[in-house]
């Protein structure tokens, strides 16, 4: 079974706007692969599908061996603590420092803390921010911040990281600077990574699976692809 | 082990929650104890009533008169058979030569108008005790029976009616406490939807960590909790101290010894026991009230 399996997937929100249709997708486990698309094409909506922030209205989707739409509200738990999250805007808790807003999660689970500190300073090595633990997310640059998630994101050893457009609110050079990170946990860990992004350069430069949606519907899927959205039509 | 973390993390954010948004838990820990104050002070009440009318049916006799042409032998038999009944306890004659005595000395005034009658036109009497109050009923209705008794009695109306009259007044403070306990329970869940409002973006991050619900409810729930025990500590106190003065002051009786008060030690820790189960029920209904309705996981 491949790591990620969706077969016949559509979301129709309530108010009858179709975010996703008829959707089939497999990405296998250690891929990075990145989601395409103009505005409202769906992107977002498929990463939501994916870590069970919306329920498809039809069709299957499974995430390293969970079935996500059959899965109960009061288990999605249970298939947050197989990956990681990093959204646009960084969802830091602003009175915790970088060591704490990391660990955080953690800390929830009812880790000891003598298990929690190494996960957190390895997750705060890859992301390059070890000497930064003390400061608090105010006291760091925007590109700063998103490592900071990258970390959060990945302590718990995730087997699958998903982005929502992480380099949207980032300079050219700071995208960058991230996409790298991103890259390396995904060779060095072997993370398979699933990124919604309109950022053409990255895509053009990076040469990774592409995948294309426009208005719901898969339009391409390309080993080694390039944001080529408008030449599709 | 992981469970107990979760517990002690769990208590120790509902405690500093308490504290982070205190104009509003003041709110409900006021409504808390204004509500357990008059509990209290209905259980006291009601233990000292109940007391009390045990008390007095505990001194109560049966006033049992005997017919005019019951002779000696027949007031013997009577005696003999009252005294064969199940709840008996002790009995005493009274002729009617001892209450004439009595209405003498009692009836200032009619002495003479007494002294002057040639016959006494009053009954010979037994004052029968039973050894239970409940039992009074049905041994005064068995004795009044017997033959050659022309009635039975004891001072049922008067009990009865402290007794009408107190269950009045009960009934007035059970609705009142319920009324208070609705709106305490209303006001906790709105402290605690509150703080769910205030901690929503890191409801948002457990969420997304894969914190598992009832670690995410349990500091919310432990809050509500909180707010109920903490408002039930000033209760207990004003509970404790006035109820010890108010006995001390009195020496533990009322109009000169016709009410006997309530030990202090026997009523106050059932009393204190009450007031913060209440407590802490009403406060967990609440906060599992808003966490139901305002924690969308
Ligand atoms: N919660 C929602 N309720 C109703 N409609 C929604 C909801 N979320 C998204 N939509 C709609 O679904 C469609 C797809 O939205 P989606 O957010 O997936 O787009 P996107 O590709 O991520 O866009 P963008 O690049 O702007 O982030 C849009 O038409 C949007 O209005
Ligand atoms: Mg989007």
């Amino acid at each position: 079974m491949k790591f990620i399996d969706i077969k016949k997937c559509s979301k129709v929100y309530k108010n009858g706007v179709t975010g996703i249709a008829d959707l089939d997708l497999e990405i296998d486990r250690g891929e990075f692969v990145f989601i395409i698309g103009t505005t409202a094409s769906g992107k977002s909506t498929l990463i939501k599908l994916l870590y069970r922030e919306e329920k498809p209205t039809k069709g299957m989707v499974i995430v390293g061996g969970i079935n996500v739409a059959k899965l109960r509200n009061s288990k999605v738990y249970k298939l947050r603590r197989k990956l990681g999250v990093v959204f646009q805007d960084f969802k830091l808790l602003p009175k915790l420092t970088v060591y704490e807003n990391v660990a955080y999660g953690l800390n929830t689970l009812g880790l000891k803390g003598s298990e929690i500190k190494p996960k957190v300073m390895e997750a705060l090595e890859h992301v390059g921010l070890k000497d930064k633990t003390r400061s608090f997310p105010n006291q760091l640059s925007g590109g700063e911040q998103q490592r900071v998630c990258i970390a959060r994101a990945i302590v718990n050893n995730p087997k699958l990281l998903i982005c929502d457009e992480p380099t949207g609110n980032l300079d050219p050079d700071t995208s960058k600077e991230i996409m790298d990170v991103i890259e390396k946990i995904n060779k060095e860990l072997k993370t398979t990574v699933v990124m919604a992004t309109h950022d053409k350069d990255i895509v053009n430069r990076m040469k990774k699976r592409v995948i294309t949606i426009e208005n719901g519907i898969k339009v391409s899927d390309k080993m080694k692809g390039s944001y080529k959205v408008h030449e599709s039509n | 082990m992981r469970a107990i973390r979760i517990l002690v993390r769990s208590i120790r954010d509902a405690f500093k929650s308490v504290f982070r948004n205190f104009s509003l838990s003041i709110a409900s820990i006021a409504c808390i104890a204004i509500t357990l104050i008059l509990v209290a002070i209905s259980l006291a009440l009601s233990s000292n009533v109940n007391h009390f009318t045990q008390n007095i049916e505990k001194e109560l006799s049966i006033v049992v008169y005997l017919k005019q042409d019951v002779d000696e032998n027949r007031k013997n038999e009577i005696e003999k058979e009252i005294k064969h009944m199940a709840s008996f306890d002790s009995l005493e004659f009274k002729s009617k030569d001892d209450w004439k005595k009595e209405m003498e000395q009692s009836l200032t005034g009619l002495e003479d108008v007494i002294k002057e009658m040639d016959s006494n036109p009053l009954y010979d009497s037994i004052l029968v005790k039973v050894k239970n109050s409940s039992d009074l009923n049905a041994t005064t209705n068995a004795i009044s029976e017997l033959e050659g008794v022309e009635s039975a009695n004891y001072g049922k109306d008067s009990v009865d009616q402290l007794l009408i009259i107190f269950k009045v007044i009960e009934k007035a403070m059970l609705v009142i406490v319920v009324a208070l306990i609705l709106v305490t329970a209303f006001l906790i869940s709105n402290t605690i939807k509150l703080t769910i409002y205030s901690r929503r973006n890191e409801i948002e991050i457990m969420r997304l960590v894969g914190t598992s619900n009832t670690a995410i409810k349990l500091p919310f729930e432990f809050e509500g909790l909180f707010l109920g025990l903490i408002g039930s500590i000033i209760p207990v106190l004003i509970a404790i101290y006035s109820y010890i003065i108010v006995y001390d002051h009195f020496d533990g009786y009322l109009f000169s010894h016709m009410i006997e008060l309530v030990k202090p030690n026997e009523l106050l820790v059932y009393v204190s026991l009450i007031l913060v189960a209440i407590g802490g029920a009403v406060g967990m209904v609440g906060s599992w009230h808003a966490v139901r309705k305002y924690l969308k996981i």
